[in-house]
């Protein structure tokens, strides 16, 4: 227990009313900070976790004893510079991290909440982490950033919260969630659930949790991140510790092996049922489709600056998908810079050591950063 | 700062809105964001210049005017620039139609191919012409449709654009285009800058 006391989290308390139509309060929503908040609170960056990460973005962390998920972009000197913001990332509700989700344990039941947590989506995820600004008393943001699920984040919050922040980076993302990307959603879904210890959700953590099913959600999932390029260069037909192949069914390949191990480690970090709940948010989300069709109406009168990224190797959230929010906001007037990243790193690319992709961020937040303190902005 | 420009930031009004169809590495529009007060957007092509532009914290997306600029609105801008790129596209025709759709005024510049080096290598040596602002042999240019400063003058005729101000830039020596001197500056002129209007 005493690693789960260091998760910093607060309770809000205020009603928020969901999507689904359920209201909830008094709720634990966790969350880190990395840098200090300036005198003039204006370089606080809110970031957005995807959908497995968690609030840990940097340095190690404590739960899991390995390194923030964002590691490579936040941190002292990096992309989104420590030394120089205030960067606070939250656990979305529905995650498995300290915030309200379906492993929390219900008071009534004394048991965690399961399949009994309501369903969630992306705005009811921001609605819930925007309490944290009031909380830290922050009235503006310089930014909010995230990739894939972040991203969707990204754009929720400048819509439901128009100038809040000066600067967006909603990266590989999408502002509506495609058939494809449902179908491998459903397809981990459905791992989870025909997984016999998954009970209706009501499975208890501790002992017998649906980890074999969940395993091969991950693996599937871990396949899309990826680019068939970046696979072949990295395993080819490259064989598991032996010399031949088996004629059986073991990991003869090492791409087999990888993914076995990728499944492995993911069930001691990560709740089934957290998994069923994101997915569905992410599927849920068609920002476009809130608009009445137009996106561009999402953000309406905007005076933030975007900057969107794309990667040429991602084919779960392709460059057409981000462009689209380019156009969406080309159509408004809005400012916004656009770049594809030349990279074989697949969707994964945004939490890689992508040099460029690190080093343009890096430069384009420092630079807008000291525009905006010389009010050329 | 290249003396094109120059004149072309001296085209542009304070606080205007302005595209810049092909920006490079983003030094006019710095160089308008800080001394003209303008809204200032790029659209570019290279990636490595994108991310340049980027890094300094101008809005630049990545993309072509052939397919880019259908995404930006009527009048948009009241200002929209293309520096030395109108040669380089499949249909120059096309562009130049998008350019005076999205920007109350348009700012084209091209290298004359009427200047009397580049006759001159034609006629006398019978090579492709190869000049400073024309840097490339016939198997590796970039430029697709090259034209005069005449040739110009000419298609907006044709098309029923308007020129508004037209200036020849030769080694630095700005000077007025106009009818009357029309087939000298062709002559003389490295460059045309052109302020267009529908």
């Amino acid at each position: 227990m005493s690693d789960l006391n260091k998760i910093k989290n607060i309770i809000i308390e205020k009603t928020l009313k969901l999507d689904c139509g359920k209201e909830i309060s008094n709720f634990p929503l966790a969350y880190e900070t990395y840098g200090n908040l300036n005198e003039k609170k204006d370089n606080a960056i809110l970031i957005f976790h995807a959908l497995t990460g968690d609030q840990y973005a940097s340095g190690i962390n404590p739960i899991t004893k390995k390194e923030g998920w964002w590691n490579y972009a936040v941190g002292p000197g990096k992309s989104f510079d420590t030394d120089k913001f205030f960067v606070i990332c939250a656990n979305v509700i529905g995650g498995c991290m300290g915030s309200y989700g379906p492993g929390t344990i219900d008071p009534l039941t004394n048991k965690p909440t399961g399949t009994n947590f309501p369903v969630i989506t992306i705005n009811d995820m921001v609605n819930a982490q925007y309490n944290l600004l009031d909380y830290l008393k922050i009235e503006k943001l310089f930014a909010v950033a995230g990739g894939s699920m972040g991203g969707m984040q990204v754009l929720q919050f400048v819509s439901n919260f128009p100038n809040k922040a000066r600067v967006a980076l909603p990266i590989a993302c999408t502002a509506s969630h495609s058939a494809q990307n449902i179908a491998f959603n459903e397809l981990g879904r459905q791992a989870i659930m025909s997984d016999s210890n998954w009970k209706e959700g009501l499975y208890d953590q501790k002992s017998t949790n649906p980890d074999k099913g969940l395993a091969v959600a991950r693996m599937a999932a871990h396949i899309t991140y990826l680019s068939k390029k970046g696979l072949q260069e990295k395993f080819g037909r490259n064989l598991q510790e032996r010399s031949d192949l088996k004629f059986g069914f073991d990991a003869d390949f090492q791409i087999e092996s990888y993914l076995r191990y990728q499944g492995s480690v993911f069930v001691d970090r990560f709740d089934a049922n957290s998994y069923l709940y994101i997915t569905r948010a992410m599927d849920y989300f068609d920002l476009t489709k809130q608009f009445g069709g137009n996106l561009s109406k999402a953000f309406k009168d905007t005076k933030t600056k975007f900057f969107i990224i794309s990667f040429t190797s991602d084919w779960l959230y392709p460059t057409s998908e981000n462009k689209d929010i380019v156009i969406a906001l080309n159509a408004i007037g809005a400012d916004v810079g656009f770049v594809e990243i030349e990279t074989d790193k697949g969707h994964d690319s945004f939490l890689l050591d992508v040099p460029d992709f690190l080093s343009t961020i890096k430069n384009y937040l420092n630079t807008t950063y000291s525009n905006i303190n010389e009010r050329r902005i | 700062m290249k003396e094109e420009f120059k004149v072309i930031s001296k085209f542009i009004e304070e606080k205007s809105r302005v595209l810049d169809v092909g920006c490079g590495d983003g030094i006019l529009m710095e160089y308008l964001s800080e001394n003209k007060v303008v809204d200032v957007r790029g659209l570019e092509i290279s990636k490595e210049k994108v991310k340049k532009c980027l890094s300094k914290g101008l809005a630049v997306i990545e993309g072509d005017a052939e397919n880019d600029l259908k995404q930006f609105p009527d009048l948009s801008f009241d200002y929209v620039i293309l520096s030395q790129t109108l040669q380089a596209f499949m249909s120059p025709e096309n562009v130049i139609e998008n350019l005076l759709r999205v920007g109350k005024k348009v700012i084209v510049t091209i290298p004359n191919f009427g200047h009397w080096k580049v006759r001159l290598d034609l006629l006398l040596k019978g090579e492709m012409p190869v000049t400073k602002n024309l840097p490339y042999q016939w198997y590796n240019t970039p430029n697709l449709h090259m034209c005069t400063i005449q040739d110009f003058f000419n298609f907006c005729n044709n098309k029923r654009v308007n020129i508004y101000k037209s200036i020849s830039l030769n080694e630095k020596k700005i000077s007025n285009i106009t009818t009357s001197n029309l087939k000298y500056k062709n002559l003389i002129s490295e460059l045309g800058i052109f302020l267009l209007e529908k």
